[in-house]
C-alpha cells in the first residue's frame, strides 16, 4: 500500500493550519514564510483566486532521488521521499532538478542541508495520517491510499465536472506523484508547470549513465588497437630514419670532406 | 636517459617593486582570504547571489563547466602523441598536461567553495549512487585529477633526478593515457548529461537529448583553442616563438571539431523546431548569437583560411574567440537558459566573481612558476622537434 495526499483547492480556504502543524510535527522554526523555503516546507498560496497548498509532491519515480549523488533522497514504499541530512555533500542537484522546485536550501547557515516534506514518515509509520491532513478542517488536504484517492479524485470530477479543470495533477506528471492535485483553474496559473512530460524524468539521464561501462570496454579495446596499429608504424618509421641517418654518415664519412 | 636542464635559468633578480599582474594577484589572495572567512562561517546566501530559485551559479557554470572543458587539451594531445603516435606534437604534451592539471586543481578548489558541506566530499566514494550524473561527475574529478598528476609527476621526477620513480610511470604510461582518454570521454560528456534531466526548464535552444556529445565535441575544440592560446600567453611571457608548425595543423584540427559541432547544433535546433526563433530579438536569442558566433562562425570562419592560420595573430584571436564562445556556452547553459524557468535574473555576487577570478589568477601565477621551474618546454628549438621526439622515445 502506497499513500498519498489529494490537494483541491475548492475546499481550501486558506487558513493555514496545514503549514502550522507541519512546523510542529517537524520542529522547523517559525514564523511560516509566504513561499517555502528549508525552513517552511509547505505553503497556501493565494494565486488566480483560489487558495494553493505547494508541498512536496513525492514522485513515484523522483527525480531527486535520482540526481543525489550519495544517494541521501530515498522514496519508501510507503510512498515518502524522505532525505538523509546526514549523507548530503550540499551539491544542491536536487534543487536544480526537482521538477516541482521542493527541495530548498539553507542558504543562511555555515553548515546547511536541504529542506524538504517528508510526508510525516515517522507518523505514517506509526499508522497515522499525515500531520497536515490531521488538521486540515475542511479535507482540502485528505490523507489515504494512492489508488483510493484516485478513485476519490475522478469521483469529484465526475459529480462537478463544472466545478474543477478537468485534470488530476500529478496522476500522470513526471510518471506520477503519490501528491495529487485538483483546481478550478488551470495549473499553469498556480505556478506549476504544465510542460511536464509523462514520463519519469530519471530515464533521461539513465539512458546516456547506462552506457558507461559500454563506453569504457568498447572505448578502451579501440584505443588500444589504435595505439597498436600506429605504434608498429611509429617503431617502422624511427628504424628507417635511424638506417637513413646511418647511411648518411657513411656516405659522408666515405667521402672526405 | 638524459635530464632537460632548466628552460630558462635566471638569476635571483634584486629586490624591486611588484609588477603589475603580481600586484593583481596579491590583491585577488588577500581578497580570496577574506571571502573564504565569510563563505564558510557565514554561509552560501551571504557570499553568493545564489537562491533555491537559482541554486547553481558561476561557480559551476564557470568554474567547474569551463574549468573541465578548458582542461580537455590534455587528453587530446596525450591520446594524439602516445596512442595515435603522431610524435611531432611531443613538444606541446607538457605545457598541455600541465593545463589540464592546474584546470583540474581549479575546478577541485572551486567545488570546496561551492559545495555546502565540502568537509563530505569523501561521502561520493562510499555512498554510491549510480543513477546520478553527479555520482559520475564526482568519480571523474577524482579519478582525472589522480591521472592528470600522474602524467604530470614524471616532469617532476625528472626535474629531481627520480628517474626510478620516472621509469616506474613511463612502464604504466600506455595504459594510464587510455584510462585519461576514456575518464576524459566521460566526464566532459557528462557535465552536458547532468542538463539532460532538466527539459521543462532549460531554454530549447540549449536543451537537446544530444547534449552530452555537444559538451564533449565543444570541449576538444575549446582544449585545441586553449592550447593555442597558451602557447601565445606562454611565448609572450617568456619569449619564445609560437610553435606555427605544430599550431597550424592543430588549428585545422579545431575547424573541422567546431565545424561538426557547429553543424550539429543547428541540426539539433532544426529538429527540435527552433531554428526559425534564433533571429528573434529577445534576451536567449541574442545570447545564442553571441555564443555561436564567438564559438563557430568566427573561429572556423577565420582559420579555415590558410593565410590567417599561418599568421600568428590570427591564429591566436581564432582560438580565442573559440574559447570564449566555449566559455559563453557553459554559461548559457548553466545562467542563461534557465533563467526564464527559475523567474529569475540571475547576477553573481561580487565574492563569488571575487573567487573565480583569484582561482584563475592563482592558476596563471602556478603555471607561470611550473615553467620557470620544471622542464616544461623542449629545449629544442622548434625545427628540432623530430630528434626530440625521437630522443624522447627512447628514454
Amino acid at each position: 500500500m502506497s499513500y498519498g495526499l489529494l490537494l483541491d483547492t475548492t475546499r481550501c480556504i486558506g487558513c493555514g493550519a496545514c503549514s502550522a502543524a507541519c512546523k510542529e510535527q517537524n520542529e522547523l522554526p517559525l514564523p511560516i514564510e509566504e513561499r517555502s523555503t528549508a525552513y517552511t516546507w509547505t505553503t497556501v498560496q493565494p494565486s488566480a483566486g483560489v487558495n494553493v497548498r505547494r508541498m512536496c509532491m513525492h514522485c513515484l519515480k523522483p527525480t531527486c532521488v535520482s540526481v543525489c549523488p550519495v544517494g541521501a533522497m530515498t522514496k519508501t514504499a510507503a510512498g515518502p521521499v524522505v532525505y538523509d541530512a546526514e549523507r548530503c555533500i550540499g551539491c544542491r542537484y536536487c534543487v536544480q532538478a526537482c521538477p516541482f522546485d521542493v527541495p530548498k536550501y539553507q542558504w543562511d547557515r555555515a553548515i546547511p542541508v536541504v529542506g524538504k516534506c517528508v510526508m510525516c514518515a515517522p507518523r505514517l509509520a506509526k499508522g497515522e495520517a499525515t500531520a497536515c491532513a490531521s488538521v486540515c478542517p475542511t479535507g482540502a488536504t485528505k490523507f489515504g491510499d494512492r489508488d483510493a484517492l484516485i478513485a476519490e479524485a475522478r469521483g469529484r470530477l465526475s459529480r462537478e465536472p463544472g466545478r474543477y479543470v478537468d485534470h488530476i495533477y500529478g496522476l500522470d506528471e513526471v510518471g506520477g506523484t503519490s501528491v495529487l492535485m485538483l483546481s478550478s483553474v488551470p495549473f499553469a496559473q498556480l505556478g506549476l508547470r504544465d510542460n511536464l512530460p509523462h514520463q519519469p524524468l530519471p530515464g533521461l539521464t539513465w539512458n546516456v549513465l547506462s552506457k558507461v561501462p559500454d563506453i569504457v570496454m568498447l572505448g578502451g579495446t579501440l584505443l588500444y588497437g589504435i595505439y597498436w596499429i600506429t605504434r608498429r608504424r611509429e617503431l617502422v618509421r624511427r628504424i628507417e630514419s635511424a638506417s637513413a641517418i646511418r647511411a648518411r654518415a657513411a656516405q659522408e664519412h666515405g667521402r672526405p670532406s | 636517459m638524459s635530464t632537460v636542464p632548466l628552460a630558462h635559468p635566471r638569476p635571483a633578480p634584486a629586490r624591486r617593486w611588484p609588477t603589475f599582474w603580481e600586484f593583481v594577484l596579491g590583491v585577488l589572495v588577500i581578497a580570496l582570504i577574506g571571502i573564504t572567512f565569510v563563505r564558510f562561517s557565514r554561509g552560501l546566501g551571504a557570499s553568493t547571489n545564489l537562491s533555491d530559485a537559482f541554486p547553481w551559479g558561476v561557480w559551476i557554470g564557470f568554474d567547474i563547466l569551463c574549468g573541465v572543458g578548458l582542461a580537455a587539451g590534455a587528453f587530446t594531445v596525450m591520446a594524439t602523441v602516445h596512442l595515435f603516435h603522431l610524435t611531432k606534437f611531443e613538444p606541446i604534451v607538457r605545457p598541455t598536461v600541465l593545463t589540464g592539471f592546474l584546470g583540474y586543481l581549479f575546478v577541485v578548489f572551486a567545488l570546496l567553495f561551492d559545495l555546502g558541506q565540502p568537509w563530505r566530499i569523501w561521502h561520493a566514494m562510499v555512498y554510491w549512487n549510480e543513477h546520478s550524473v553527479m555520482f559520475e561527475v564526482a568519480w571523474c574529478v577524482m579519478l582525472y585529477t589522480t591521472v592528470l598528476s600522474l602524467e604530470f609527476a614524471p616532469i617532476v621526477f625528472e626535474r629531481f633526478r627520480m628517474h626510478r620513480m620516472r621509469a616506474l610511470l613511463h612502464g604504466i604510461n600506455t595504459p594510464l593515457v587510455i584510462l585519461g582518454v576514456l575518464l576524459s570521454t566521460l566526464h566532459q560528456s557528462s557535465l552536458g548529461t547532468l542538463y539532460l534531466i532538466v527539459p521543462e526548464k532549460l531554454h530549447p535552444l540549449w536543451y537537446s537529448s544530444w547534449l552530452p556529445l555537444q559538451f564533449y565535441l565543444s570541449a576538444i575544440g575549446a582544449g585545441i583553442g586553449m592550447i593555442i592560446f597558451e602557447s601565445h600567453l606562454s611565448g609572450r611571457a617568456f619569449g619564445r616563438q609560437l610553435e606555427m608548425d605544430l599550431l597550424e595543423p592543430l588549428a585545422r584540427v579545431m575547424v573541422v571539431v567546431l565545424a561538426v559541432y557547429g553543424v550539429l547544433r543547428l541540426d539539433l535546433l532544426r529538429h527540435a523546431g527552433v531554428l526559425g526563433t534564433i533571429f528573434r530579438p529577445d534576451y536567449e536569442s541574442r545570447m545564442f548569437l553571441v555564443e555561436f558566433s564567438l564559438g563557430v562562425l568566427i573561429p572556423v570562419g577565420l582559420l579555415a583560411w590558410e593565410r590567417v592560420r599561418r599568421s600568428p595573430t590570427g591564429l591566436v584571436v581564432g582560438a580565442a574567440s573559440a574559447v570564449l564562445g566555449f566559455i559563453m556556452h557553459r554559461l548559457n547553459v548553466s545562467i542563461t537558459g534557465l533563467e526564464r524557468a527559475s523567474g529569475t535574473h540571475y547576477v553573481p555576487s561580487w565574492m563569488e566573481l571575487t573567487v573565480s577570478f583569484a582561482l584563475v589568477a592563482i592558476g596563471f601565477a602556478v603555471f607561470a612558476l611550473a615553467v620557470r621551474h620544471l622542464p616544461i618546454f623542449p629545449e629544442h628549438a622548434p625545427a628540432d622537434h623530430e630528434e626530440g621526439a625521437l630522443e624522447h622515445g627512447r628514454t
